[in-house]
């Protein structure tokens, strides 16, 4: 599998760690009243079929976060951001 | 001993002798040849025994697939077991030996299994040895793994090198018959960036085994044109002796190169194999058929082979596989052999054709319609067959062609099954996308013109496709032919697993329809060729025997490797000092001069005691503690994770990934640091300094820094992007020691620059930018995991021994010692600091006791979830002192803290020992634990069981600070 990183160019997968759904949000509430927020965002994961955003660490490399696109099934991979600009394109993060 | 060798034609260089050994005896043949076709020339059918019976095998084929002539190459280190005898290159000195034989191959007492062979059905090892049960593990199965198994490993290490490698391209070709070729020079010529791998040492694919003719001269000689054309080509790669073994995600091929195993031994830059991972844009799949044996009695007799592997003997190897040829087939392709054989001069008794008629022309050989084979007649070697109607032809030799299978192996690693197709009577490829294309008789396409058209189409990447070559087709008319049911003898399915026609219906009449449970029900499939002969057949058998389609019964899983890659391929370079790399400290050199003996940590060398005369491992790091504590030690901390942390939200940043506060931490001051998981569990510790305004270096555990470091980079990167802050491991930029004890200041103030060390201006958890030794840049922290009046001092790495030494030579009118971790570690339980054993990623603040740290004025990572009921539960087990109650008694880590009273099992667990020294200074075991509700209970006695070495001693538990808890030799 290979993956382009935004920094490094199309880059081998052993070179990177990965972290696993994208998707989830950290709570911005530091109150005791969001900890059903909180407990989905420290264990609640999707595992779907098909098209996922996951983080990947670039570890071998530029040490950049980075969330690729990938198909589960094929692993075809569609898109890999920074995590910072997947973070915007989310709607900012906490 | 008669010749095999045919007095001319092949592609061996006849003017180039070779000597070689086979089982201790001495043979010659030439350059071109392969063990296997030089064997034959010799005369020599008789390669190997079967697996299970011990039956005596010749060669089945020419190539790859190849199930009995398996034999151990090479001594010593370089053995190799189970190497095709069909794919070893002859050269100078080859040794080889045969297998699965004793006491030899001529004679083989296992050979007896074959006489109770009614015994030896299918599933036999799970029907018999059933019984009792406690026999299974003592006595069948030792005997069953000495009797199986075939070459056995080397003992020694292999004294040559391997590489791997990468490479990138355009289009990979797969196979360099005339398929690969097209392919291969249609895409070149459109100048891509082009591999053409072969698994032989000569390019050329079938045209080297056949006579064809292509655009007017031979196919050899048309493949020769185009290879000269691609190899004078700056865009083309040829790659002779790789096999292409697996089709990965994103295109990614892997490919082993047998660079050096076709001498006797590699030169000494040069390594024996090359592991490569291809990267193609695009591949084809030019892999060519391979053609089936038919399952009739005796069908594994020496002299009986694949009607294209004898073919191949005798037009690329002038090897005769026999003298007089019957030729048995269900396809046209079987009368090439009968035609080619006559050519060369070897009579062909006859072609025994399973079919009414052909179009096929048998030039002059007398053709035996409607009949087949039934049974072969003869032990060792051929002497003759038997047909269907019951008459007898005397042979020594038998092609058989039971018709021609696509190798679409690759094609299928990524999941893809193949379909059936009745026309050829073969599985053919699935659709695998754009990217990768199978081509030619790989494709089902089996007449040679079908094969260029494809090949030119595939390989064109632009443009229009080269114009494609004149040739003449071969007739390819096939008809079913699996199993030749009148059989009297062993008709075989599997060779090198010895599954034969019949253990296939047997398997399905009891229950193991699916082609995979068959499949391990029979071992059908399951030898080091995985099923590349056999298996259609035995699919074939199974549809009849179930009544369902071949589509219905369908392919066992294909997946990599498609031939057995050496070990030593895959490791490649990275064995022994090369596996993995050794971390030595700035100071390990001043260390390894005071006879530390060093203790692998991770990948890291710390010296853990420095022993003395005489000392064992515990007097040598008591000793040390015990100067330290009345004098002055040093220490190397290098090993601590040191990252710098700079920038305008460098405190806010800390103040996020701690739960402590560090942003009002004044500029020249240190703080001890905890941070937790999102989960609210502690996670790592340290303690962090403040430099100046927006410059912070923090210090994390040895075994979490790269961890802490991938944190971090993750909680600023997705977290909190906003945040202006830069950081960077500088770990091994920066010597660091420790020194401790009542005269680490007297000592220090000799070596610093211009600083009245005091404690106004280097007050507790102060931590300056100073220098040493007259002008070398030093970081002085004073901090104390010992619980003495301590120090650190940071150096730049490469200034480390040297002030190391320094220090040694300053503190020597004081009695100073270098200590090491384990005196490190006792020092720290004495004091009751946390650390490894404590922070377990089980443990919360509270529990270490450390819950005051947790700050509830700011976000920081675990902060919510940490509030989780669980976690704050007051009968949670948290960190406490444990002492046996008797000073003379041991007291393990792991043992558990048991109630007074309770009777000892888990159900009565009250917590475990985590840490555990003999101190000292108290003269005494002492560990902490963590126990339930543990701050409640010191005093309390209580039992410390260790169920595990059967031991049991009363303890008592108490503060973990064990050792000077007023803390006033730190402030002294």
């Amino acid at each position: 599998m290979l993956i382009a990183c935004p920094h490094c160019g199309t880059r081998p997968v052993e070179e990177f760690t990965f972290l696993g759904d994208a998707s989830v949000k950290r709570p911005t509430s530091t109150d005791p009243s969001s900890m059903e927020q909180w407990h989905d965002y420290v264990y609640l994961r999707n595992n779907p079929k098909g098209r996922f955003d996951e983080y990947v660490h670039h570890s071998g490399g530029c040490r950049a976060w980075l969330v690729i696109s990938r198909d589960t099934a094929t692993h075809e991979v569609f898109g890999c951001v920074t995590a910072r600009d997947h973070g915007k394109a989310k709607g900012g993060v906490a | 001993m008669t010749s095999y060798r045919l007095p001319k034609g092949g592609l061996i260089d006849r003017a180039t002798t070779l000597n070689f050994k086979f089982d201790g005896k001495s043979f010659t043949g030439h350059a071109g040849d392969t063990l296997a076709s030089a064997l034959i020339a010799n005369g020599v059918h008789l390669m190997g025994r079967s697996f299970k019976y011990h039956r005596p095998r010749g060669v089945i084929s020419a190539g790859a697939s190849e199930p009995n002539a398996l034999v151990e190459l090479r001594e010593g280190g370089r053995k190799e077991a189970n190497t095709r005898a069909t794919m070893i290159e002859l050269y100078d000195g080859l040794t080889a030996k045969s297998q699965n034989r004793w006491p030899s191959l001529d004679f083989d007492i296992g050979a007896i299994n074959s006489l109770v062979s009614s015994m030896f059905v299918a599933g036999f090892y799970y029907k018999t040895f059933m019984w009792p049960k406690s026999f299974w593990e003592k006595i069948y199965e030792p005997i069953i793994r000495r009797a199986a198994g075939l070459g056995t490993a080397s003992r020694e290490a292999d004294p040559d090198k391997y590489e791997k490698s990468y490479a990138h391209c355009d289009l990979l070709v797969i196979g360099s018959g005339p398929t690969g070729l097209m392919a291969a020079l249609a895409a070149a010529r459109s100048g891509g960036r082009v591999i053409l791998a072969d698994e032989s040492s000569r390019l050329g694919g079938s045209l080297l085994d056949e006579r064809e003719e292509i655009d007017g001269v031979s196919g050899l000689e048309w493949a020769e044109g185009v290879i000269a054309e691609l190899s004078a080509m700056p865009n083309v790669t040829l790659m002779p002796r790789a096999t292409v073994f697996g089709w990965y995600d994103g295109n990614i091929f892997g490919a082993v190169e047998r660079v050096n195993d076709h001498v006797l031994a590699p030169s000494v830059h040069e390594p024996r194999q090359r592991y490569w991972r291809i990267i193609a844009k695009r591949a084809v799949l030019a892999a060519g058929a391979e053609e089936r044996p038919v399952a009739f009695g005796g069908n594994d007799i020496p002299g009986v082979m694949l009607a294209s592997a004898m073919r191949t003997y005798a037009n690329r190897y002038a090897a005769a596989a026999g003298k007089s040829v019957v030729v048995f087939t269900g396809n046209d392709s079987g009368y090439r052999t009968a035609r080619d054989m006559k050519a060369h001069g070897v009579h062909v008794e006859a072609i025994v054709d399973s079919r009414g008629g052909t179009k096929a022309d048998a030039g002059g050989v007398p053709v035996l319609r409607g009949r087949m084979i039934a049974d072969v007649s003869g032990g060792k070697a051929v002497t003759g067959i038997t047909l269907d109607d019951h008459t007898h032809l005397a042979c020594d030799a038998v092609a058989m062609s039971g018709g021609w299978s696509p190798v679409v192996n690759l094609a299928c690693h990524r999941g893809a099954k193949p379909s059936w197709n009745d026309t050829i009577l073969g599985f053919v490829a699935p659709d695998v996308g754009k990217d990768f294309i199978v081509a030619g008789s790989a494709a089902g396409r089996m007449l040679l013109s079908e094969c260029l058209a494809d090949g030119a189409k595939a390989g064109t990447l632009k443009g229009r496709a080269p114009a494609i070559p004149k040739c003449r087709d071969e007739a390819f008319a096939v008809s079913p032919l699996w199993w030749v049911r009148q059989a009297q003898g062993k008709a075989f399915i599997d060779y090198q697993n010895d599954s034969i026609a019949k253990d296939l219906p047997l398997a399905a009449r009891e229950g193991y329809r699916d082609i995979e449970l068959a499949k391990r029900y029979t071992t059908t499939g399951m030898a080091t060729d995985q099923g590349k002969l056999g298996n259609v057949n035995a699919i074939a058998i199974l549809a009849e025997a179930t009544g369902r389609s071949m589509d219905q019964v369908g392919t066992t899983t294909f997946r990599p490797f498609y031939t057995p890659v050496a070990f030593g391929a895959f490791a490649g370079p990275f064995t022994g000092h090369h596996f993995q790399p050794v971390r030595k400290t700035p100071l390990h050199d001043w260390a390894d001069e005071l006879g530390a003996v060093f203790v692998e940590t991770g990948l890291w060398m710390r010296s853990s005691w420095f022993p003395r005369e005489g000392e064992d491992w515990l007097a040598s790091a008591s000793r040390e503690v015990v100067a330290t504590r009345e004098r002055v030690g040093i220490c190397d901390v290098s090993t601590l994770g040191k990252i710098d942390v700079q920038g305008k939200d460098a405190g806010a940043f800390l103040d996020r990934l701690y739960c402590n506060t560090f942003s009002t931490l004044a500029v020249g001051k240190a703080r001890y640091g905890l941070m937790l998981r999102e989960d609210g569990v502690v996670y790592d510790d340290g303690t962090t300094s403040r430099l100046a305004e927006d410059h912070y270096v923090m210090t994390t555990t040895t075994a979490n820094a790269a961890k802490v470091m991938a944190q971090m980079e993750f909680a600023h990167q997705a977290l909190f992007p906003d945040l202006d802050v830069t950081y960077v491991s500088v770990t091994e930029q920066w010597a660091q020691m420790a020194i401790a004890g009542p005269k680490s200041r007297a000592t220090i103030q000799k070596i610093v620059d211009g600083l009245e060390m005091n404690d106004q201006t280097v007050p507790y958890m102060a931590a300056l930018d100073i220098s040493v030794l007259g002008g070398v840049p030093a970081r002085l922290f004073r901090l104390s995991f010992s619980g003495e009046h301590a120090y650190e001092l940071a150096v730049p790495a490469d200034y480390g021994n040297m002030v190391a030494r320094a220090i040694m030579q300053a503190g020597a009118e004081f009695g100073i010692v270098p200590y090491g971790v384990e005196a490190l570690s006792i020092m720290r339980i004495e004091k009751g600091h946390v650390a490894g054993g404590e922070l377990n990623g089980t443990t919360t603040a509270a529990d270490l006791g450390l819950g005051k740290m947790m700050s509830t004025k700011k976000d920081y990572i675990g902060r919510v979830m940490a509030g989780r009921e669980g976690l704050v539960d007051p009968q949670r087990q948290c960190a406490v002192g444990i002492r046996p109650m008797n000073a003379d008694d041991r007291i393990r880590s792991g043992a558990h803290i048991l109630t007074q009273g309770d009777k000892p099992s888990m159900a009565n667990d009250q917590g475990y020992i985590t840490s555990v020294a003999w101190s000292p200074m108290l003269e005494m075991c002492i560990g902490l634990a963590l126990v339930a509700n543990g701050r409640a209970r010191h005093g309390e006695v209580v039992q410390v069981w260790d169920g595990l070495r059967g031991h049991k001693v009363e303890g008592v538990i108490c503060d973990p600070v064990h050792f000077d808890k007023e803390n006033r030799r730190l402030h002294a």
